[in-house]
């Protein structure tokens, strides 16, 4: 999904490793802070299984793009970078759809178009421009890791939300009693930006929090 | 633009060149080695899903053939390209109880594609399944699960009429709980087009395949 330009803060060189990871899982959340990637935010997370994959494939192609695009950091002349970084990205994203349809044609008929999308998810491509391209191999691991796992947990909530609600289920499991009136709204767009606003306005509360309680 | 400026644009423009033929073999290889992992547990997958799929479809089925049928109108067993192909389907004494016929057609959102069982001693549809279709979850959706709905579709009419070529009575959608013959189908309320799309996609595959079926039935029995 195209987004307007977003300014993504780049991580010091001095900074741990840890903080590395633990910045894209908390304060510097891809979907809740970041807000990119929306596309498959909003379009995947009908049911909790259908979430965690596409964090998942998301998180592989990630680690994957990060790693080469790192090690390949001189070789690579910046004029012809994006192109280059598309590229790579593109052949991840091929080869997670192959292993997709060889774990499961049931979830990959699910997911439909939107592991193919994975390329065009600003995420990975900010993630290799701002982050990769400029730091070392094991960095660009630690901030792979942490981005993906926090877009996994993010879309994960947001399915959890969405199929609990929507199907009264979770991973397919009945949760709630039997005569509950399934919310078909949330299964249905709507419901995604209805869950991801509210989403939104608990993490912005909870931030300005920890800002003033830090003043 | 001077000497110096040309050499070093010469010097950029070679590695260039050498980051995009490089990147684009690492990815070259990437690629053909999932590919050639992965290939045969996909087919693997595929076979099984549509061997479930016509299990569901015709429950007695022991073993299946594959028809393709030619551009020259009969059918053949081996490969061809194009998607006009049938299962025939045999019991365990090797007799032929039906066939298992892919379709499509567009729903409300995008192709719906299924498989539907066809008895020829009942010349009747007797049993269907939804494998892909991306209907709106919770309304469009039901055709796949919808208990009433899938009923229609264990006994439901489609004889040919006396001259063979077309079938009898067309199939014939109506309101919820107002089916009262055998060719006509109960939709379902909220999903109108997406059960009205499944109706349509049967009557055009029934009308296409089954004169062909009943006229060259000779050929689909086992071992012929």
């Amino acid at each position: 999904m195209a987004a307007k330009p977003i300014k993504i803060p780049v991580v010091s060189e001095t900074e741990q490793e840890t903080n590395t990871f633990l910045n894209g899982l908390w304060q510097q959340n891809p979907v809740f802070v970041q807000v990119l990637g929306m596309c498959p935010t909003l379009a995947v997370t009908n049911s909790a299984i259908n979430a965690l994959v596409m964090g998942l494939a998301t998180m592989s192609v990630l680690l994957m793009s990060n790693i080469l695009v790192s090690s390949l950091r001189y070789f690579i002349p910046r004029q012809v970078r994006i192109a280059t970084y598309i590229l790579i990205i593109a052949t991840f994203v091929t080869a997670i759809d192959y292993v997709i349809q060889a774990v499961s044609l049931e979830i990959h008929n699910a997911l439909g178009a939107f592991i193919s999308l994975i390329v065009v998810n600003c995420l990975i491509l900010g993630r290799a421009e701002a982050f990769a391209s400029r730091n070392t191999v094991n960095k660009s691991i630690q901030d792979a890791l942490g981005m993906g796992l926090g877009f996994t947990l993010a879309l994960l909530l947001l399915g959890i939300i969405r199929e609990l609600l929507g199907q009264g289920s979770l991973f397919g499991i009945a949760i709630f009693p039997e005569n509950y009136e399934n919310w078909i709204i949330m299964l249905l767009p709507g419901g995604g930006f209805f869950t991801l606003g509210l989403l939104l306005l608990v993490f912005n509360w909870l931030q300005q929090r920890d800002t003033e309680n830090s003043q | 633009m001077n000497a110096s400026g040309d050499s070093s644009d010469k010097s950029l423009y070679s590695r260039m060149y050498r980051a995009f033929v490089g990147v684009a073999a690492i990815c070259g290889i990437v690629i053909i080695v999932v590919y050639q992992i992965t290939a045969p547990i996909i087919a693997d997958n595929q076979n099984r899903a549509l061997e479930t799929a016509i299990y569901k479809v015709l429950p007695e089925v022991a073993s299946k053939k594959e028809f393709y049928l030619n551009t020259a109108g009969s059918f053949v067993t081996e490969k061809l390209q194009s998607n006009h192909v049938i299962y025939a389907t045999y019991d365990l004494n090797q007799q032929l109880v039906g066939f298992a016929i892919p379709a499509q057609g567009m729903g409300y959102q995008d192709n719906i594609q299924l498989l539907y069982g066809y008895d020829p001693t009942k010349q009747a549809v007797v049993g269907m399944q939804i494998i892909q279709s991306r209907e709106t979850p919770g309304l469009g959706s039901r055709i796949e699960d919808d208990p009433k709905f899938v009923e229609n579709f264990l006994r439901l009419d489609v004889r040919l009429n006396e001259t063979m070529n077309s079938l009898a009575n067309a199939i014939v959608l109506v309101k919820p709980g107002k089916k009262t013959k055998a060719w006509e189908i109960d939709s379902i309320s909220g999903a109108t087009i997406s059960s009205k799309a499944v109706g349509n996609i049967i009557q055009q595959s029934a009308s296409f395949w089954l004169p062909k079926i009943t006229q060259h039935y000779k050929e689909f029995e086992f071992g012929s």
